[in-house]
């Protein structure tokens, strides 16, 4: 494969899409899916067949607004239609060419105008399961000109001077990561891909591999040649059985392409990835739990250093970045460094992607520049809280962020911002709550989670997130005291200071975070025994032993 | 030093040649633990003492360390499912909207906890902690297949379907 042939491959498909006048397309992510997206696709390639004329019906990722699904976008109008069944097939069918259908069509003007789609630029264009689809959007591009044109030092250059920061959640800077595994000796080394999701709440990461797989294999590869690695591993979790399905036919697409395998374009450059499942533990989101795992281990962390670039899977240097981070690989090789960093806000460039869920008018997935405004996302492009109820809190980061109250909706969404103000970016995931959640409730469900997830192997985390979840349900049943909040502070603070890993070191943030803005709510609960959200029963019994160490 | 032969199939199972398949697959190497447990739970349902012996023992790995895997993740169950699964999602986004009302309902009609199987072995009822399909929270999975913004009505009129048929 060589940039002449991707360019012909590139034309042709081109050339047999102008055989059709108009296109259609049809939104099959999860969330479309779970309203009868299939059955509407069918329906509009059987009302298609019949029109006579020439329609291309088209699967595709994730278009974004999912709370308005199932979704289609009629090319090149540009129409989008929401709640689409498969009843309407013959009324969209039978309107191309004239007026759009009326009562179908949605104005969701503000949601797409303040976004900067970069990761997402494929999203609801190409059919996830051709190669070649990607290939006429630029695809694989990169790869070839890095290849080709680039020496692996001018790579890990490129995206230092870009400024992006690791997706995961953690903002290291990439360009140095992949410098550190470059320099590391050795004959083999190892790129590995975060693709465990773990956050509840969050899906980036499912969309972006089952909307444009692609788009992470050439991110990948791109990473190998620059640190100089052979072997890659994607790691997904095994809740996402699309994702896998779509990332196993991208592979062997690529494969067949010759643009994974041995001898890369006809350069020395030998590399293929396999896809490693997980099996459903938070804990390996964090990296060395993560290699644990691909080494078919139990996943839990281990110290650092020495660090997985040094010293990772199976011994041997490994890099290791999230699904959203490779996804941003590519544009940045095309379009420079510069390109990049000319998007977003001082110390954190580029685009990010969220998942905007919970008590929102639009559900579903954005893209925004680095730096907008938290009430922009939510109020302009979210649409606001729906019935009447009134905007409470955001909770970045999963159960590792915190929960941002309204007086701070004009914060700029970066990695420094979100941190001075108790959260975390984390990957992601954006929860709204209104009046009708309870902010002490929240805080119990994320250690909750915690609780459950905490691998075990050091005791803050094992034996310090089961006695905050104990503090926790006192006060939510209406026995706590207020003893408790300073003893809740106190024992956050240990186990902030002294896990191991990440897991235990954020697990107090949703509590902390809620503390320190939604105090009187606590207060409430054990000064009135009354939750203000009407969400806690204060009934339920509790035992009413002291709080013991389980260590 | 002699070559290693693996253990031979426990039964005439066409499935253990599947499992045999996946760890062919991966030269019976050590790491191919989990992914090897993926198909047999994928083949058989769950995961039982004679699988994870089998596995083990095929892999060279101490059936401690095979045991450790098989527990430390939630995935994999060492309990048959019932006929059908409803799988209710228990992440943040589905928590917020409702998801511990649904689970209450669903104990309820089935006499069961989260986790466990009906007596007569027809329906199980599980929790997720994430499908990932947040945006139409709160979201409950009926053998495999998404369902999207549950009410507590449509799950029972499920769960009758499933108890009548």
């Amino acid at each position: 494969m060589t940039i002449e042939e991707l360019e012909q491959i590139a034309k042709s498909v081109l050339q047999e899409n102008e055989k059709y006048d108009f296109e259609v397309n049809v939104c099959m992510d999860l969330a479309c899916m779970s309203q009868g997206a299939d059955r509407l696709r069918e329906a509009l390639a059987k009302a298609a067949e019949t029109s006579g004329k020439k329609i291309l019906v088209r699967r595709t990722g994730c278009m974004g607004p999912c709370s308005s699904g199932p979704l289609v976008r009629v090319d090149p109008e540009e129409h989008l239609y929401h709640h689409v069944k498969a009843g309407n097939a013959d009324a969209i069918v039978a309107s191309l060419g004239g007026a759009p259908v009326p009562d179908l069509q949605c104005d969701l003007n503000d949601h797409f105008d303040k976004q900067v789609r970069v990761v997402l630029e494929n999203a609801g264009h190409i059919d996830p399961e051709k190669i070649d689809d990607y290939i006429s959007r630029d695809g694989y591009k990169a790869l070839l000109t890095a290849l080709t044109e680039m020496t692996p030092n001018g790579v890990v250059h490129r995206i230092t001077e870009s400024g992006l920061r690791g997706r995961g959640g953690g903002g290291y800077p990439t360009g140095l990561k992949w410098g550190t595994v470059a320099k590391a000796g050795g004959d083999m080394k190892y790129v590995v891909c975060n693709g465990d999701e773990g956050d509840p709440g969050a899906f980036m990461d499912r969309s972006v591999m089952e909307g444009d797989p692609h788009r992470v294999i050439e991110g990948m590869a791109i990473a190998a040649y620059a640190v100089g690695a052979s072997k890659g591993f994607i790691y997904v979790r095994a809740e996402y059985p699309v994702a896998v399905s779509r990332l196993t036919t991208a592979l062997r697409d690529a494969r067949r392409r010759g643009l994974l395998g041995n001898g890369i374009c006809n350069t020395p450059f030998n590399f293929d990835i396999e896809i490693r499942l997980g099996a459903g533990a938070f804990v390996c989101g964090e990296e060395t739990a993560l290699l644990a795992s691909i080494e078919g281990r139990r996943g839990t962390p281990r110290t650092r250093p020495p660090y997985p670039a040094v010293s990772g899977l199976w011994g041997k240097p490994t890099l290791l970045n999230n699904v959203e981070t490779y996804a941003n690989i590519a544009p940045i090789i095309r379009n420079g460094g510069k390109w990049f960093a000319n998007m977003g806000s001082e110390r954190s460039k580029g685009t990010k992607v969220f998942a905007l869920t919970g008590k929102i008018t639009n559900t579903g997935l954005v893209e925004v520049p680095m730096g907008i405004k938290l009430r922009e996302i939510i109020e302009g492009i979210g649409g606001g809280v729906p019935g009447g109820h009134t905007f409470k809190a955001v909770q970045t980061g999963g159960p590792s962020g915190g929960c941002i109250p309204a007086e701070m909706l004009d914060l700029g969404v970066s990695y420094d911002a979100l941190m001075a103000v108790g959260s975390i970016m984390g990957s992601g995931g954006m929860i709204v709550m209104d009046d009708t959640s309870c902010m002490v409730n929240v805080a119990k469900f994320f250690v909750e989670f915690c609780k459950s997830e905490s691998c075990g192997k050091c005791i803050p985390c094992r034996a310090g997130t089961a006695q905050m979840h104990t503090l926790l349900t006192r006060i939510c049943d209406g026995k706590g005291t207020m003893e408790d909040l300073d003893l809740l502070v106190s024992l956050c603070e240990t186990i902030k200071e002294t896990s191991l890993c990440g897991l235990g070191m954020t697990a107090p943030n949703p509590v902390l975070s809620t503390l320190k803005y939604f105090r009187n709510e606590y207060i409430e609960h054990i000064v009135n025994k009354r939750c203000p959200a009407g969400v806690c029963t204060m009934e339920a019994p509790v035992p009413e032993a002291p709080v013991e160490v389980l260590a | 030093m002699a070559a290693f032969t693996p253990p031979p199939l426990p039964s005439d199972d066409k499935r253990w040649k599947i499992v045999n398949g996946t760890m062919r697959k991966n030269g019976f190497a050590r790491h191919a633990l989990i992914e090897t447990l993926h198909t047999v739970q994928s083949a058989f349902g769950y995961l039982d003492d004679d699988s994870i012996r089998f596995v083990a023992r095929s892999l060279r790995v101490p059936l401690s360390q095979a045991y450790g895997v098989v527990t430390f993740y939630h995935y994999f169950s060492l309990k048959p499912p019932g006929k059908h699964t409803v799988t209710v999602c228990a992440g943040t986004a589905c928590y917020i909207k409702g998801a511990d009302k649904l689970i209450a309902t669903a104990e309820k009609r089935l006499g069961i906890s989260q986790g466990q199987t009906t007596s007569d072995g027809e329906i199980s009822l599980m929790t997720a902690r994430c499908v990932g399909a947040c945006s139409r929270a709160p979201v409950v999975l009926f053998d495999g297949e998404v369902s999207g913004e549950m009410a507590s009505e449509h799950m029972l009129e499920q769960l009758e379907r499933w108890t009548v048929a």
